[in-house]
């Protein structure tokens, strides 16, 4: 998994609420068996008309955010399907970090496996965030996971939280399994309890 | 000891390992698998030369975008990219040799509805899938949620989730629901009143006399859309309905270790004086037949009201609101019984069981759909099978239905069943999300016996009024 430590770019303003997965990357594109291409897909139908051309209003398509790496965005964000061609799309698209004032929970999970860091802040700061993303291609924000923090073009300092296993992998780029595996030993030995109390499992 | 909830309880009983820093890994009982969010997943395991860690916990079955039309096993009748999918996990299930059933097989289904059908899911148990409405497995006291595909990989290896443990919330629906009220109505009553968001970080237990008083259909068909209020799972304590339902299926403990497993699943209940961080109560007398009106299942309004104007929310959700109105094609004050339907959609994972079929069948007995299109798509080959003998396939028939074979169909329309831009569809299923069930096609969500109705007058249609 690609690591993530610090970030300075630009950031897309998406201010709608309840944005799910669907709207993310459509069913049809969930016929792949593959994890990359998405990219092109993100937000197909927001983002392209019927005929495929780019609809110039949707805020990716402008040329200050056609670079966005980061997405700041409404309440409840990647609610509905576990897809995780979710997250693809956007890390394929060059997202590396959402911030929003909640996500739904399997995205934000699906988020760290792939190397995206979304962060939770209150609505006052996201309310802030949202307007230095308005500024377009000029205003970088600074995102440091080490430190846990979001700069703001001007220079404003928001901290967030993070789960520390999480953070850890992610700063690390490290693979879950990996790590789980070298707790075999337990996992052997939960079996084995397992089987004699509740066998017919 | 101190007091539990349901929830500690089986995340008590399945604690592998915790790390200091709080990190668990619970083990895994059941993993289902189906082949839209599996095939990145088996390759993972290929590429590092890993295997499946328990195949015989591991149940694949394809549901998603199979075709429901007869002459399904006919390679043509799947277009190219369904074909690829399907036949990665036909592959993937012999290469690692986990339980599968086929399209050809009759007890091949939706995933969530062959699990408990099978007698795969029960009381106490940890059951993971790829795919959101694990919550499902819920009504049986199962701990159930959905999975991205990393973790299906990383269960497929490990038979372990890396998780940590969410909030217990407690849904009461205290007394007797009211005639034409069903199980659907109480789940979209409660997202309608907590909010898509309402349930981020928790699992949701319901209880209280109305939900004990439901069938394990009708438990199945409320923990089915916990995800849609947020929460990761939604649970229901088993209780002798639950014993009932699950006894001689073909997965279920048999003699000996019955008795063994019935003495554990009854202490599966929250103690009296369990702690909870979150509690909802609805009267149960207080829940009308409901539909919704916008892009979101929280959108959602008794059948005797009106489409609500954009101004009367507060927050993001007027825009939010605006937007759904302008998508769906409605206008404030519109009473929802004069919004005209296209099509019916009976079926999904939600409502695509045996009880479900009945309550619609009742309704269309004996009269003529009023719609352009309308179909029932059965949650298994043997939901079909059953409805057939019981006659019930007759009936839709006679009213102008399409009998469909088993599969998610118009729930996701992943395959050939789509709304075409415009058409307006009374759905059974859980999601009303801008282009679910079709480029710019609109849902209306409602209980299985609301959707028939609409098919036979051509509108939505207060269920009380007909009776
Ligand atoms: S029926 Fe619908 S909600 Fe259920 S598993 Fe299939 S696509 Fe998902």
């Amino acid at each position: 998994m690609e690591k993530f430590d610090k970030l300075s770019g630009i950031a897309a303003p998406l201010p709608l609420v309840n944005i799910d997965t669907d709207m993310i990357i459509p069913k049809q594109f969930l016929k792949t068996i593959k994890r990359s291409g998405l990219g092109v897909n993100l937000f197909d139908e927001m983002r392209y008309d019927r005929d495929g051309n780019e609809m110039p209003d949707f805020v990716l398509n402008k040329p200050a955010y056609r670079e966005a790496q980061v997405l700041v965005t409404g309440e409840n964000f990647g609610c509905g399907s576990s897809r995780e061609h979710a997250p693809w799309a956007l890390a394929d698209f060059g997202i590396k970090a959402i911030i929003s004032t909640s996500f739904a929970d399997i995205f934000y999970n699906n988020c760290f496996k792939n190397g995206i860091l979304p962060i939770v802040l209150p609505q006052e700061q996201v309310d802030v965030l949202m307007s230095d993303a308005e500024k377009g291609a000029n205003a970088r924000m600074e995102i440091d996971l080490e430190a846990q923090t979001v700069t703001t073009s001007d220079g404003e300092v928001f901290g967030f939280e993070v789960d520390p296993h999480r953070k850890h992998c992610l700063i690390n780029g490290l693979d879950d399994i990996g790590l789980t595996l070298e707790k075999a030993a337990a996992i052997d030995s939960f079996e084995a309890r397992a089987a004699a109390e509740r066998p017919w499992v | 000891m101190s007091p539990k909830t349901l929830y500690d309880k089986i995340w008590d009983a399945h604690l592998a390992h915790e790390a200091e820093d709080g990190t668990c890994l619970i083990y895994i009982d059941r993993h289902l698998v189906h082949e839209v969010t599996s095939p990145q997943a088996f390759e993972g395991l290929r590429m590092a030369g890993r295997t499946v860690r328990a195949p015989d916990k591991t149940i694949a079955v394809p549901d998603h975008n199979v075709p429901t039309t007869e002459g399904r096993e006919n390679p043509e009748a799947m277009t190219e990219d369904s074909r690829i999918q399907v036949a990665a996990l036909d592959k993937n299930a012999r290469d690692f040799g986990v339980h599968y059933y086929p399209v050809s097989d009759v007890r091949q289904g939706i995933v969530h509805i062959v699990g408990p059908e099978q007698g795969w899911t029960l009381p106490g148990m940890t059951v993971v899938c790829g795919d959101s409405h694990t919550a499902t497995h819920g009504a049986f006291g199962a701990l159930a949620h959905g999975i991205g595909t990393s973790e299906v990989e990383h269960v497929l290896a490990t038979q372990t989730l890396i998780q940590r443990k969410g909030k217990n919330m407690k849904v009461e629906i205290t007394g007797k629901l009211r005639p034409g009220v069903t199980a659907k109505d109480i789940t979209l009553s409660v997202i309608g009143e907590t909010g898509t968001a309402g349930g981020t970080g928790y699992v949701i237990e319901y209880c209280g006399e109305a939900i004990r008083d439901l069938s394990m259909e009708g438990r199945m068909t409320v923990c089915n859309m916990a995800i849609e209020g947020g929460a990761r799972a939604g649970l229901i304590a088993p209780d002798e309905t639950t014993f009932e339902y699950i006894k001689g299926r073909p997965h279920t403990p048999k003699a000996g270790q019955w008795e063994q497993a019935m003495e554990w699943w009854k202490t599966l209940h929250s103690d009296d004086d369990a702690d909870w961080d979150k509690v909802v109560t609805i009267r149960g007398e207080d829940i009308a037949p409901v539909v919704t009106w916008g892009t979101s299942p929280e959108d959602v309004l008794p059948i005797n009201e009106s489409v609500p104007a954009p101004e009367s929310f507060s927050g993001g959700k007027v825009e939010a609101a605006r937007r759904a109105l302008d998508y769906m094609g409605l206008t404030p004050g519109q009473k929802l019984t004069d919004i005209e339907i296209d099509t019916v959609f009976i079926g999904s994972c939600t409502n695509g069981r045996i009880e479900d079929l009945r309550a619609a069948a009742e309704m269309v007995k004996g009269k003529k759909i009023a719609v352009k299109r309308a179909m029932v798509v059965p949650g298994s080959g043997l939901v079909r099978a059953q409805a057939e003998e019981e006659g019930l396939a007759d009936i839709f028939k006679a009213a102008g239905f399409e009998w469909r074979l088993a599969g998610c169909s118009m729930c996701l329309a992943m395959n050939p069943d789509q709304l075409a831009p415009g058409e307006r569809c009374a759905s059974t299923s859980n999601r009303n999300f801008e282009g679910r069930q079709g480029y710019k096609g609109r849902t209306h969500l409602m209980s299985p016996a609301m959707a028939a109705a609409a098919a036979v007058t051509g509108h939505l249609t207060d269920i009380r009024d007909l009776a």
